[in-house]
């Protein structure tokens, strides 16, 4: 017992000597990740799957409309620097959220996109939940389709990690409840007649049947805080990107499913 | 308004087809309300007609009790090559088409 | 009567009780009504203004048509619906038109659907709102001018978590 546990402190001791962190504790370990739709019902689950009836596509299809379509000042459109999207931008959104080189922030997809058209287009940046960024999102993503997620939580990244990590497991509403006491904690089991899902967001953009429309994963969880009775921050804050950045990062390896179809 | 059809290209004379489409709209019930407390009005696609080469194969009178973003199923006997129109117009008037062409072979 | 004998009979009545008013709070007396020969369309009534003016006081007689929507449906918005009838979809023999109703919907003509000897197939899918749960109707209008009618019952249930984003 004595030897075991010198052992395990050796081994913590070693990894902070190479001057890395201790490993990371996963909530739920990789092997056991379950997409969203592993909760739906059989028609949501056929719908998703569905290249002509699942409503999100309408949101793809304008997207790749607006792709090509010039913008802004510059009159130049997402295609005449990307060219097609099929190639451009497969495995892109998977790598989000990421840090900008450039400015040192964490962007988005939504980020990105509004900072390529303000910078590159000399347009205007589209409004969260907009038709126009919902479309290029939604198409943007698709293309990342079956692609795993995978982000960088290192360098710059890991203050925003460690943030939303925070987020996470913070209790938080009148109901005082955190992500994890359902995601983590009672995946699997049902709240009235759902079963809660692990809260992944390999499948956003979403169309919701609650919302009858495409929303974004910040809508998705504006959703879930107004259900705990929590403070829905605004479109766009600081720690939505910091949660969107952990939740990435717990969701490695699953492939993008986006647009996807829920409840 | 995007709408996606689905059918098939090229079919068999007096073979039955089936013809599928999504069409992009709220269909608002005139039922919800915003943040503010006022009624959003109503404004769903309350006709929808299907020509095949002029002649109207399927038509739907439709309400809000039908979902946003409507989807419809519905089957025609390939006669002659040609066109199929999709028309459907909304409460408030706005009118839309969508047109696909087909191949019939004997 | 001894005490055992009290006792058991009140438990019995406290369960006859309970059984009885438990039921309605999920399904209200009657969404229990059955189509039956006499009324086909049960729980509408063919005397119901709306039925009226498509049937124009017809008799409507059960059967022919299949109406599907899922027993359970996760969300009232959207539900999936398919209905078919039993028709050859000749010009001497076919479907004119097939009539959704709605129980409990504040509109409740849902939808009309037209077809004619050039379907091919009298069948049509597509997604329906439904304000709660409640029985659906399809009533479908043949060349010959018979009504038939077919029926399904939902159970729509609520979202477990608020949404106000």
């Amino acid at each position: 017992m004595k030897r075991a546990s010198a052992a395990a402190l050796a081994c913590a001791l070693l990894a902070l000597a190479a001057g890395g962190a201790p490993a990371q504790e996963r909530g739920i370990a990789l092997d056991q990740l379950k997409s969203g739709s592993a909760f739906l019902s059989q028609d949501l689950r056929a719908l998703q799957g569905d290249e002509l009836a699942n409503p999100a596509m309408l949101w793809v299809e304008r997207g790749e409309k607006l792709w090509r379509e010039p913008g802004g000042k510059s009159a130049k459109s997402c295609a005449s620097c990307h060219q097609d999207a099929s190639i451009g931008m497969r495995g892109v959104a998977a790598r989000y959220p990421q840090i900008d080189a450039a400015s040192g922030k964490l962007l988005n997809l939504e980020g990105r996109i509004n900072q390529c058209r303000v910078e590159r287009q000399s347009a205007e940046p589209l409004r969260y939940e907009s038709e126009e960024l919902l479309s290029l999102t939604a198409f943007v993503t698709h293309q990342s389709f079956g692609v795993p997620v995978g982000v960088s939580i290192e360098g710059p990244a890991r203050a925003h990690f460690d943030a939303g990590r925070t987020l996470y497991y913070q209790r938080r509403g009148q109901m005082n409840l955190s992500c994890a006491q359902c995601h983590e904690a009672n995946w699997g089991k049902r709240l009235l007649a759902e079963t809660i899902s692990q809260g992944h967001p390999n499948a956003y953009p979403a169309y919701r049947l609650e919302w009858q429309t495409t929303g974004s994963l910040q809508r998705r969880i504006r959703a879930c805080l107004s259900g705990i009775r929590a403070e829905m921050l605004p479109y766009g804050a600081p720690e939505y990107l910091d949660l969107e950045l952990f939740l990435a990062w717990r969701a490695q390896g699953l492939p993008v499913e986006a647009p996807g179809v829920r409840r | 308004m995007t709408a996606r059809v689905q059918m098939p290209r090229a079919a068999k004379r007096g073979e039955v087809i089936e013809v599928r489409i999504l069409i992009q709209h709220a269909m608002e019930t005139g039922y919800r309300h915003d943040e503010v407390g006022h009624a959003i009005k109503r404004n769903v696609i309350n006709a929808f007609s299907c020509r095949y080469n002029g002649v109207e194969v399927f038509r739907a009178d439709l309400s809000s009790g039908i979902a946003a973003n409507p989807y419809l199923q519905f089957y025609t006997v390939a006669e002659a090559s040609g066109a199929f129109e999709f028309t459907w117009i909304d409460d408030e008037g706005k009118q839309e088409i969508e047109r696909q062409p087909i191949v019939v072979s004997a | 009567m001894s005490g055992a004998s009290r006792a058991l009979g009140r438990r019995r009545f406290l369960a006859a009780m309970a059984g009885s008013i438990a039921l309605p709070a999920v399904f209200p007396r009657r969404v229990l009504a059955q189509a039956t020969i006499e009324n086909p369309i049960a729980p509408l009534d063919q005397l119901d203004p709306l039925v009226w003016v498509v049937t124009k006081g017809a008799p409507v007689r059960k059967g022919r048509v299949q109406l599907e929507l899922p027993q359970l449906a996760e969300n009232g918005n959207s539900v999936p619906m398919k209905v078919s009838v039993d028709s050859p979809m000749t010009a001497k023999e076919h479907v004119r038109g097939i009539h959704l109703f709605s129980e409990r919907n504040p509109v409740r003509n849902m939808a009309s659907f037209y077809l004619g000897p050039r379907a091919g197939r009298a069948e049509v899918v597509s997604r329906v709102r439904l304000a709660g749960s409640q029985h659906v109707v399809a009533i479908a209008e043949l060349s010959d001018g018979s009504f038939w009618a077919g029926s399904a019952a939902v159970v729509v249930t609520l979202s477990a978590c608020l949404d106000e984003s």
